[in-house]
């Protein structure tokens, strides 16, 4: 693929995504909700494939669309004892405006201060899975086993935490 | 040609292939288990009941197609669609022979793992928007399921990857042209026929629509052409796990010990037949198992299939790099 990104499809994409993200904010059925989170989830990776990151497109469907969305909708229906609670009112409240302003002024910041400038010259090439693989295994090899790590302790944790210990 | 022609033609094909292979099965399914069983399965329309299916597939197209009055509209309409589209994509990196195949990905294994990941999300759709206590439990377990067994899925199918190198589907067959992968990783072949079982929902494992305590499960509240789309992607996603299990452990479309220009002439068919000798041996499965206990499903994925995958993960990961120190 050209370095060049072809800009109606990435304008349809990006406008889906978007679109998808705020139907999830606004729709009132918070199964409906889970489900345009999806929609959102999968226009990335469609993103990220015309982005030519091949891999991050297909591990993206595969984590995040497959099973990180699956698992909210499974504990979203789960939880709901009838199906007529699944439709909430919109939280207009000043704690919950003042929560979302929190969130979204510590996003922009984090994306502002610890994303790197855009390159100014791109790659000719995308680089494949193996340079993936070998950047990953050897330059970022602490951050990805610390980041295991991390995710191993959250889940033993949540293990502990559903009751597989017999408190006394 | 035009390549935006080439890319429809290509699709149309696999969505040809995906009809007749549902076709095909149907047909398949009631004879393989009617003689597991000790009687002659369909029998009286055409040869042997060759046209029944026919007949089955005409009602299926002229059948009423009631929409229950609570179901969730938009949902309960999607629901088809989105579980019957990845389970046609899911044939796009599927090599049929070295050229034959819908796209030739760098990432074809993880492309077709990623895109069946989607399956579950239409059968919970399906499931939830039925507005049916049967059909939400259905879905329920069917998804619950197949997340459960996607990890011990994906790391069955490892050894092989490690084992040549890349996650192109041909560059797997290549890799198998003088051994077979099923004789070195038996135990991985082992571990991917059941967690693919699982995947499918297919007896010992198909919970999700057990006829005796679900009515049909998530498909219970539709009917027609709607019902027509479940199953169809269902029989297609069989074709297309068996077909995953020749790419990665039977040798795809290569045969042994015959000169490979001869084998260039018909390797789709050598690759379609052993797709279904591997489906035949499902079916036999289906046939002759019990079914398991949900609680039992997931001990059997948690707690047996997923160390007994990175055991063997870890045995393979020394045995390649062993084999290299000692070629270099």
């Amino acid at each position: 693929m050209s370095p060049t990104v072809a800009l109606i499809p990435f304008a349809i994409l990006g406008l889906l995504t978007l679109g998808c993200a705020a139907m999830m904010l606004f729709s009132r059925n918070v199964v409906h909700a889970a489900f345009w989170m999806l929609a959102s989830m999968v226009s990335t990776a469609g993103l990220y494939l015309l982005l030519s990151a091949e891999f991050l497109a297909l591990v993206q469907l595969l984590v995040y669309a497959g099973a990180v969305a699956v698992l909210v909708l499974f504990v979203v229906m789960l939880t709901l004892r009838r199906r007529a609670d699944a439709v909430r009112p919109i939280d207009f409240s000043l704690p919950a405006l003042a929560l979302a302003v929190s969130f979204a002024a510590l996003a922009c910041f984090m994306v502002l201060s610890l994303v790197p400038a855009y390159p100014d010259s791109l790659p000719s090439v995308a680089p494949g899975v193996t340079e993936l693989g070998l950047e990953l295994f050897s330059t970022w090899v602490l951050p990805f086993e610390l980041a295991s790590l991390i995710l191993l302790v959250a889940l033993v944790g949540a293990v502990w935490w559903s009751g597989g210990v017999k408190r006394s | 040609m035009n390549p935006i022609l080439v890319a429809c033609l290509r699709v149309l094909a696999g969505l040809g292939l995906m009809l007749l292979n549902g076709v095909v099965l149907i047909y398949m399914l009631r004879k393989v288990l009617g003689h597991l069983h000790v009687r002659l399965g369909p029998m009286n329309v055409g040869w042997h009941g060759t046209v029944q299916t026919v007949a089955d597939v005409l009602k299926l197209l002229t059948k009423e197609d009631p929409t229950p009055r609570a179901v969730d509209k938009a949902l309960y309409f999607l629901a088809p669609a989105v579980v019957f589209i990845p389970s046609l994509a899911a044939y796009a990196a599927l090599p049929f022979s070295k050229t034959w195949a819908m796209a030739d990905l760098a990432t074809g294994l993880l492309f077709t793992f990623g895109i069946m990941s989607l399956v579950p999300l239409g059968i919970l759709m399906a499931g939830w928007s039925s507005a049916n206590k049967w059909s939400l439990l259905g879905g329920m377990r069917a998804v619950g399921q197949q997340i459960a067994y996607e990890v011990p899925l994906l790391l069955s199918a490892l050894p092989v990857v490690l084992m040549v190198g890349s996650l192109n589907l041909n560059d797997i067959v290549a890799a198998q042209d003088k051994l077979w992968f099923f004789i070195p990783q038996f135990p991985a072949l082992l571990l991917f026929v059941v967690a693919s079982l699982v995947e499918l929902n297919q007896t010992p494992f198909d919970m999700s629509e057990a006829e005796s305590e679900l009515v049909a499960g998530f498909s219970s509240e539709y009917a027609s052409m709607k019902f027509g789309l479940l199953f169809l992607s269902e029989f297609s996603n069989l074709f297309i796990m068996a077909g995953l299990t020749v790419t990665l452990f039977f040798g795809g479309w290569s045969l042994p010990f015959i000169p490979a220009q001869i084998q260039a002439g018909f390797a789709p068919i050598v690759f379609v037949a052993k797709t279904y000798l591997v489906i035949f041996f499902f079916m036999w499965i289906r046939g002759t198992f019990p079914r398991v206990r949900v609680d039992q499903l997931q001990q059997l994925g948690w707690k047996v299939l997923l160390p007994a995958n990175l055991a063997w993960l870890l045995v393979t990961g020394v045995a390649v790099k062993l084999v290299e120190a000692v070629a270099r």
